[in-house]
């Protein structure tokens, strides 16, 4: 991968929060091919039509994010879970 | 459209361009006066967005570089120079226009006096801003989280926030700032020259016994040899926050 293109997380914040419907930077996600825990902030993302989220300990992919002429569609690939904190609007 | 507030959804909100600070050749700060604003943390962002004439719309995130202040917002932007967004803020905004924002957005690279520290920020380029947000929250709370700035900018005259460092580190002695010049640097310079490196980072960044909270923000080259480079030196990754923002261009 060309380690001069990827964000991170943080650079889909504002998505993330069109399809949480709420702050989804500082939870935390289990790659289901490798089992590291990142927040995802931290994770890998590449930019193009859409957005690719990447494990950033083994590059495996955890989401893509395309958007659509209604919203946007997204696929869930290698996240085994995903941790929500319950009771914060922030 | 800005809207009733809706739950569970980040609404667009009407600002206006109340203040422009040229900051160098390439960045201007651009106070934003936003009715309805809810506040928000250091570190945090906004999405701007831009409708043309004919509805072609275009968004962009950037970095608020002032803790909250009421309805205040303040973003920094550098000229990416075939951009969408930041020709327009940098160029055509005027004292007076409204543009879309929401937010605040962004809970992971935040930092506020409770976090504690000591406190180690990092940027390159633009990538200053919310580490602006974060050390100057951190003066006016009056904390006392030791903190260490280092920022890294071509030549002298790129070197954003000079003067408000300045006086920052003469007033408040738990701050240490040093910035590193890259390509050209004055006769006088007394500063750090090249780019950011190893043997830099050893020398002065808080040592890694001292477990600093680290925050590095800037062009993901940037980002991804400090980062790499606090690792090799000890530092807990758990402990290191990175905000990348692409590639230099």
């Amino acid at each position: 991968m060309d380690s001069e293109r990827h964000l991170d997380g943080n650079a889909l914040a504002g998505i993330l929060y069109d399809l949480f419907g709420r702050e989804m930077t500082h939870e935390c996600g289990c790659c289901a091919q490798c089992g590291s825990t990142n927040q995802l902030g931290a994770v890998r993302v590449y930019r193009a039509a859409g957005d690719v989220l990447r494990c950033p300990d083994c590059d495996d992919v955890l989401m893509v994010i395309v958007p659509d002429a209604r919203g946007m569609r997204v696929s869930f690939e290698s996240i085994r879970w995903l941790r929500v904190t319950t009771g914060t609007h922030k | 459209m800005a809207g009733a507030a809706l739950p569970g959804r980040l609404n667009w909100l009407i600002a206006e361009a109340g203040e422009i600070v040229e900051e160098t050749d390439r960045v201007r700060s651009i106070i934003l006066d936003c009715p309805g604003w809810p506040g928000h943390l250091p570190g945090q962002h906004i999405d701007v967005r831009l409708t043309a004439e004919d509805g072609y719309q275009a968004q962009r995130s950037y970095s608020i570089s002032a803790p909250a202040d009421g309805e205040q917002v303040v973003i920094t932007v550098e000229l990416v120079a075939d951009g969408e967004v930041s020709p327009f803020l940098i160029e055509d905004l005027r004292v007076g226009d409204q543009i879309e924002i929401r937010g605040p957005i962004g809970g992971y690279f935040v930092w506020e006096p409770s976090r504690g520290g000591p406190l180690q920020l990092i940027g390159g380029g633009s990538g200053v801003a919310p580490l602006m947000a974060m050390l100057r929250e951190l003066v006016r709370s009056g904390s006392d989280v030791p903190v260490r700035y280092l920022s890294s900018a071509r030549s002298h005259e790129d070197l954003i926030f000079r003067q408000e460092l300045e006086s920052i580190t003469s007033e408040a002695e738990e701050v240490e700032v040093l910035h590193t010049l890259t390509r050209s640097q004055p006769p006088d310079w007394t500063g750090l020259i090249g780019r950011v490196n190893r043997v830099m980072l050893a020398q002065h960044v808080w040592p890694a016994f001292t477990r600093p909270l680290c925050y590095v923000c800037g062009p993901t080259g940037f980002v991804e040899t400090v980062a790499s480079t606090l690792v090799a030196l000890g530092h807990q990754p758990g402990r290191i926050k990175t905000e990348r923002f692409g590639p230099t261009s």
